[in-house]
């Protein structure tokens, strides 16, 4: 694996493959009475979140402690107006500190890239921009092994913003690279230019494409979007895009719905759909974020340290 | 520059298991509250082994449970980071007595490691080890309870423990070292 | 030492259409005689075996950030880049603080040059009124003034309503001045941070797609043919744009256009490292429109090569890219960024890729007394390259006060020895005289 975590597409099939055993492996600790391995005893990972996460953070928090490291939080929201000097600053401070592991998320796309030039510490992309989120990718592919035996050929519906989405690039990097077979469904004005050029199936057709899929993964819709004009309205959206009980219902019996949360009832998931689903894919969420976390943390920091 | 020399075949191996089974019985008076815990990745299969003997012995099953270390190792950040495997532990360890079984003792670090892991799940009664070859170089105090085989070895050479299970058939072989060697 | 001797060297000289050994004799800042075997007696005698000679270079496209942005650049040391960069002219833009859009700064402007002494200073005036779009600037008055400026633009913002490029077009006829728009669309290109691409959609940044740049080209054109103004194109930097100015070129409009170095040598891959060193407008674009740059410097549908010389404080570009100001440093490589990727491929000859740095240029606005021809009684701005001198560019190492080059760590190959401005040596073996 590489020394950083930045991008999805920076991992082989074999790297996936390990943070996935190696995360099944980890997910025993929390059923545990003592809830801790000593592994990463005395290092310590900074959570350096520039945008609010409570539930990225602290699951990234989680999975440091339960390995016995230390962590830090710092949260600053760095606006555009101030230059940016918030991140570089910061940077230093952080890199005085000795700190070993810098978990960043940032409004601004390629952040992470900017930081791991200033620092030695290993460097894990919590999210930037609209650009990548690779261990959200990470903890859904988790979640689909629990249900599917393999990748190779598993049928995946991403339907929503896809234009805006980390989790979306960075869901199709991973299981592209895993052998599935990727479907994107969007209006035309939410998906990114030449994304005929991603390895994915493209459709403007939901009602098409969902009863075909075994995993259907609805992106969350901001509302800044139709205000942008994206899309003309919520209803229209919702009709056309959304997942109803109508859909539901016409997924295949083995097929699961997925949603990197939080849910935006009558938008992308109807009100109903999603008090039956919400629970389970929340429960996911938070328990497999955990050990996945685990995983890239202990693959990452649990060799020597490489000098860049 | 000689090839690997078998110094125990598998018919050894079987013998040096019924005799490590004998005497724990023998030393724990039967197996009651005796459970059987092997080391990833050898010893597990070597523990299911034992546990299968302690059976036929004393007529009563003996939980059989599988360790995993990597977490525990005190060599994380030396080296790329260990391959991670299922702990499995069906029972409860508080009032046991756990035969850790693995299948070479060398430094001890390995072992001192699974006494850590262990402790983490519980508070045995007590803890013994049960190891099919010692080769001698402790770097650490610790001894085995029950030994199948005592073979001093040089440190760059290599002992490499065969097992049906993993490698197709059993043995002990002695691999003597190519290049400059480096202890593990 | 007012007599000067440069002998031996190869003799570049596009408005002459000369291209051979000749030696040039210089006194009191004028040339007085090109030919060979000249008599050197009294004169300092500088040997330009293996070297090429040729008019001072002209960049009709820099920001030197005076006054306002004197932490990024200031006249002086922008002065000193483009004199190293074998440049003896170069035209300002008005996009400082305060904006050049009356008589009084671009005088102020061009003084301030005239003290520097190190290159001649031609500042570009504003078209409108604090560049905001609305109201007309006093274009006589910044004509007319002792700055004589003769190009206007709104550089770095485009004029978004054609009723007013009209009207600019048509005002400025009357002192012949030249307008150069700055060509896109500002609907399409709201918050975008890059060409819009396959690149760009998986760098989850935000895209400019070429038709923002091509669509403003096309109406500018247009507009240029109604008012029969002096239309020139600032930064050219796609396929579709070169084809429309070519089409137009062929209907008989009056236009020209310039293209910058980066646009002939960088494409939007160089975004993948998230370094805002390669952020630009308009931005990198793809291979194909980098190879149309090209082609159309080449056959002269472009007229000139401009650096848009964008200096930027360096805590300026050590942010996030979505943070950061656009632009790159230009001065002090273009030369041999036009010689490694135009000349020694062979997209052009070395007498053609002089002209698009000298007279071509100098012949868009009225640059009098830069860009040859080298003859008698002409201006002595010259410079004096080594085409075959490979060197490393090292951005710590530049005379320039920014350090945001894109080409850093690249090697090229041609290098400027010698600067001479009026007669006087600005740069002389390499180094600046001061």
């Amino acid at each position: 694996m590489q020394k950083h975590l930045l991008s999805a597409g920076d991992l082989t099939a074999g790297d996936i493959a390990r943070v996935l055993d190696t995360a099944a492996h980890l997910a025993k600790v929390t059923d545990r009475a003592i809830k801790k391995v000593p592994t990463l005893r005395g290092r310590t990972v900074c959570n350096l979140f520039f945008e609010d996460s409570t539930r990225t953070r602290i699951s990234f928090e989680l999975a440091a402690k339960r390995l016995s490291a230390d962590v830090i939080n710092f949260s600053a929201k760095g606006s555009s107006v101030s230059k940016g000097e918030s991140l570089k600053d910061t940077a230093i401070t952080l890199e005085a500190m000795g700190v070993d592991a810098i978990v960043i998320r940032h409004g601004a796309s390629g952040a992470p890239w900017r930081l791991a030039e200033w620092v030695q510490a290993v460097v894990v992309n919590a999210g930037d921009g609209t650009h990548e989120h690779p261990t959200q990718a990470l903890l859904d592919l988790y979640t689909m092994r629990q249900r599917f035996p393999s990748f190779d050929g598993l049928k995946v519906a991403i339907v929503g913003d896809v234009l805006h989405s980390r989790v979306a690039r960075s869901n199709v990097l991973a299981l592209t690279t895993m052998g599935a077979e990727v479907t994107l469904v969007a209006p035309p004005t939410l998906l990114p230019a030449r994304v005929e050029t991603w390895g994915v199936a493209v459709s403007y057709d939901l009602d098409a494409v969902l009863p075909k899929q075994d995993v259907a993964m609805m992106l969350r819709v901001q509302l800044e979007r139709q205000r942008a004009g994206f899309f003309p309205s919520l209803r229209e959206y919702a009709r056309l895009y959304g997942l109803d009980g109508r859909r539901l219902d016409a997924m295949a019996d083995h097929a699961i719905v997925m949603h990197p949360g939080p849910m935006n009832r009558g938008v992308e998931i109807a009100a109903e759909v999603a008090d039956s689903i919400e629970r389970s894919v929340i429960a996911d969420q938070v328990a497999n974020g955990i050990s996945v976390r685990m995983a890239l943390l202990y693959l990452l920091l649990g060799g020597p340290e490489v000098t860049t | 520059m000689s090839g690997p020399a078998m110094v125990l075949d598998g018919a050894d191996v079987h013998r040096a298991l019924v005799r490590i089974a004998h005497e724990i019985v023998e030393r724990n008076k039967g197996t009651d509250g005796l459970v059987v815990v092997g080391i990833h990745t050898r010893g597990v299969p070597l523990a299911r082994r034992l546990a299968g003997k302690l059976e036929e012995i004393e007529g009563r099953p003996v939980p059989a449970g599988a360790l995993d270390v990597a977490m525990y190792r005190d060599d994380i950040g030396m080296r790329p980071p260990q391959a991670t495997h299922d702990t499995e532990l069906p029972f409860e360890l508080a009032g046991m007595v756990v035969v850790l079984v693995d299948d070479v003792l060398y430094t001890g670090r390995t072992v001192r490691a699974a006494l850590d892991a262990l402790t983490d799940f519980g508070r045995p009664r007590a803890i013994q080890l049960a190891v099919l070859v010692d080769r001698g170089h402790r770097e650490l105090p610790l001894r085995a309870d029950y030994v199948g085989k005592n073979l001093p070895t040089a440190p760059d050479q290599a002992v490499r423990v065969l097992l049906d299970e993993t490698d197709g058939s059993d043995g002990v072989v002695i691999e003597e070292p190519t290049t400059k060697a480096v202890a593990s | 030492m007012s007599r000067l001797l440069l002998r031996g060297g190869r003799l570049v000289d596009p408005a002459s259409r000369h291209d051979g050994t000749a030696d040039v004799l210089v006194e009191d800042g004028r040339v007085v005689e090109v030919g060979s075997g000249l008599d050197g007696t009294g004169a300092e005698v500088v040997d330009c075996d293996g070297l090429v000679v040729c008019p001072g270079l002209v960049d009709l496209h820099v920001h030197l950030r005076e006054p306002g942005r004197e932490d990024a650049e200031t006249i002086e040391t922008g002065s000193r880049a483009a004199a190293l960069g074998g440049y003896t002219a170069v035209c300002p833009m008005p996009n400082t603080d305060p904006v050049a859009d009356n008589a009084g700064v671009v005088e102020m402007v061009a003084a301030r040059g005239r003290e520097v002494g190190l290159v001649e200073v031609f500042p570009v005036g504003a078209v409108t009124l604090g560049q905001r779009g609305s109201e007309l600037a006093e274009l006589g008055a910044m004509a007319r003034s002792a700055a004589r400026v003769d190009c206007f633009s709104d550089d770095g913002r485009p004029i978004r309503e054609a009723r007013l490029l009209r009207l600019a077009l048509e005002y400025a006829r009357a002192f012949d001045a030249v307008i150069a728009d700055h060509a896109e669309d500002a609907s399409l290109t709201d918050g975008a941070q890059m060409h819009e691409g396959e690149v760009s959609a998986m760098l989850g940044l935000a895209g400019w797609p070429a038709a923002a740049e091509e669509m403003v080209v096309a109406r500018d054109l247009l507009l240029a043919e109604l008012t029969g103004g002096r239309l020139h194109l600032c930064h050219v930097s796609t396929a579709g744009a070169v084809e429309v100015v070519r089409a137009a070129r062929a209907r008989g409009v009056r236009v020209t256009a310039e293209a910058a170095p980066h646009h002939f040598t960088l494409t939007d891959e160089a975004a993948r490292s998230y370094d805002p060193v390669f952020k630009v407008n308009p931005p990198l674009r793809e291979k194909a429109d980098v190879e149309a740059v090209r082609l159309g410097l080449a056959d002269g549908t472009l007229d000139a090569i401009a650096t848009d010389h964008a200096p930027h404080a360096r805590e300026d570009k050590e942010v996030e890219w979505a943070t950061a100001p656009p632009g790159m440093l230009g001065l002090e490589t273009a030369l041999a960024v036009t010689l490694t990727e135009l000349v020694e491929p062979g997209y052009l000859d070395l007498a053609v890729a002089v002209e698009r740095l000298t007279v071509g240029p100098a012949r868009c606005r009225r640059v009098s007394g830069h860009g040859g021809p080298v003859a008698p009684g002409a201006p002595a701005n010259l410079a004096v390259f080594d085409p075959a001198a490979v060197w490393t560019v090292d951005r710590a190492r530049l005379a320039s006060r920014a350090r945001n080059t894109p080409f850093h760590g690249r090697q090229l190959r041609g290098r400027v020895v010698h600067t001479l401005l009026r007669g006087v040596f600005t740069v002389c073996d390499g180094q600046a005289t001061r």
